[in-house]
């Protein structure tokens, strides 16, 4: 239980305070330190990446991107709750999986949402596309087959600008089906095909994220050292400070066994809770409370205190 | 009984005016350390209004219009000072002890404010709409979805983080912050640790100070 304050002050040196004036002179300080930087260093604005500039750019990396979706092999499609019941992420804390725990709850299909679906849309306007679509949802049981002799395909690619030609193999249909998510994706139709769903406005961007999250994000993620071994999410794209106050969160993901282990994630997170708890409840923390005291770094705060106390006593 | 009568009179009684806006403190208050706390509350302010002419004009003008540019920086370099401040005020805190004679739910409120104010920025970043974003927003996924909250608090969902970072956790980081502030008035700010006592030990040496 705490004193009031005239009676906690009892016997301590009061002196004149203007809370008032103080506030003032803190928001001039303040208003014309931040006028001043945003002035002379303005804010970073990095554009976003777009699928378009992927398709665009870098059209191999965005068909071997496709072809994961459509085959199962990319991160998402076998990633695991929320998007799908895959288990490549699924991380555990001990036994325990909260990740599965918490069950489907942005159900993605890779093939169909980020392949199939869209080239239905293209394939109203265009027959052989339809064609090429009906054959491959007519085979299942070759389906793997082609996309394993495409991706060999890949490999031997040839890119002259913007397009990439593949030598001749037996992949059946998803030669076609590949070039023309290509076309669609370097005319910008499928960043808009993977936003849009039933509704006409939109602020979800979960979908067109999740399309361009592995290579082609982390390529232009490490030119930028932006990467996670790169302090990652507390950096800022250009010379500007990021989120510094995210150094601890960070600095746990530079270090084993959180670098290494498949549920680094779970365990910077359950290291994270722990210490945040820890720096609330330091008040009754025992040892944890006292440690200022054994510091003694107050000393230094408060020096003109103790000094005007020892000249007093010694008067 | 009137329950205005009896809200009014407790309130007044604990923070009456004098205790709200002091005239008088503690002569080892004059030091620049006690300043990081208004400092914090200021740039807090500003990060408020700069982030509402952002809200009242959009996305598009902040990021296709010189005006919109510059009170993006605004507001960007706004949340820096703000924990530069916060941050320096903390460890200050820490060291001076605090939470000393009856102020540990003072130290609770303004740390459960620093955790807060990190979940705003954090929302905020995902909500500047460049490639910063959009990598935090891929990164941070894999944090959220790991320990099942990724459902729900959707780093990738615009709309969502917007939403959050505009209205549910600044609504709650200036609650937190009245609280705090109302907190320390109604204490007082800690005293000095009472200087050290210490006796020698048969060894010579001098034993810890006692807390």
């Amino acid at each position: 239980m705490s004193l009031r304050p005239e009676e906690y002050y009892r016997g301590v040196r009061m002196a004149p305070y203007d809370l008032v004036k103080e506030a003032l002179v803190a928001s001039g300080a303040v208003i014309v330190a931040v006028l001043v930087l945003a002035a002379v260093f303005s804010s970073p604005d990095v554009p976003p990446l777009t699928i378009r500039r992927v398709a665009g750019e870098t059209p191999l990396v965005f068909l071997q991107v496709a072809l994961g979706d459509l085959d199962g092999g990319g991160d998402i499609a076998s990633y695991g709750p929320p998007y799908n019941h895959g288990t490549g992420s699924v991380q555990y804390i001990g036994p325990v999986s909260l990740q599965k725990a918490m069950g489907v709850q942005t159900p993605i299909d890779t093939a169909r949402d980020f392949v199939i679906d869209p080239l239905h849309e293209l394939a109203r306007y265009d027959d052989r596309l339809a064609r090429a679509l009906a054959a491959f949802e007519a085979a299942p049981h070759l389906q793997q087959d082609w996309e394993k002799a495409y991706r060999g395909a890949l490999t031997k690619a040839l890119i002259r600008g913007h397009a990439v030609s593949v030598p001749a193999g037996d992949y059946g249909p998803v030669g076609t089906l590949m070039a023309n998510l290509l076309s669609m994706g370097q005319s910008g139709a499928l960043d808009g095909f993977l936003l849009t769903s039933s509704h006409f406005y939109q602020t979800d961007y979960t979908r067109p994220l999740l399309f361009i999250q592995g290579d082609p994000m982390h390529s232009e993620a490490a030119a930028t050292h932006l990467l996670g071994t790169q302090w990652g999410m507390m950096n800022e794209t250009g010379s500007y400070p990021g989120q510094a106050w995210l150094w601890l969160y960070t600095f746990w993901y530079q270090i084993p066994p959180y670098s290494t282990s498949p549920n680094g994630d779970a365990y910077v997170w359950l290291t994270m809770a722990a210490l945040t708890l820890m720096l609330i409840l330091v008040p009754f923390i025992p040892g944890l409370n006292r440690l200022p005291r054994y510091l003694g770094l107050y000393k230094l705060i408060w020096r003109d205190h103790y000094y005007d106390q020892r000249m007093m006593h010694s008067q | 009984m009137s329950l205005t009568r009896q809200i009014r009179e407790r309130v007044v009684r604990a923070l009456p005016p004098e205790r709200l806006l002091p005239d008088q403190q503690p002569a080892y208050v004059h030091s620049y350390v006690y300043l990081l706390g208004i400092l914090t509350l200021v740039s807090f302010v500003l990060l408020v209004l700069s982030g509402t002419v952002l809200a009242a004009f959009g996305p598009q003008w902040w990021h296709g219009s010189a005006t919109g540019r510059f009170f993006n920086s605004i507001h960007f370099w706004s949340v820096q000072v703000f924990f530069f401040c916060m941050v320096l005020h903390l460890w200050a805190q820490f060291f001076m002890g605090a939470w000393r004679d009856g102020r540990a739910m003072t130290w609770v409120t303004g740390a459960v404010t620093f955790v807060a104010a990190i979940g705003t920025a954090f929302t905020g970043y995902l909500s500047q709409q460049n490639f910063d974003s959009q990598w935090i927003a891929v990164q941070g996924k894999d944090a959220m979805n790991a320990v099942g909250l990724g459902g729900f608090f959707n780093l990738l969902n615009f709309g969502q983080m917007y939403g959050f970072h505009v209205f549910i956790l600044p609504w709650l980081v200036a609650l937190l912050v009245v609280v705090h502030v109302l907190q320390v008035r109604l204490r007082g700010v800690v005293k000095p640790y009472p200087p050290e006592e210490r006796t020698p030990s048969p060894a010579g040496r001098r034993t810890a100070p006692k807390a």
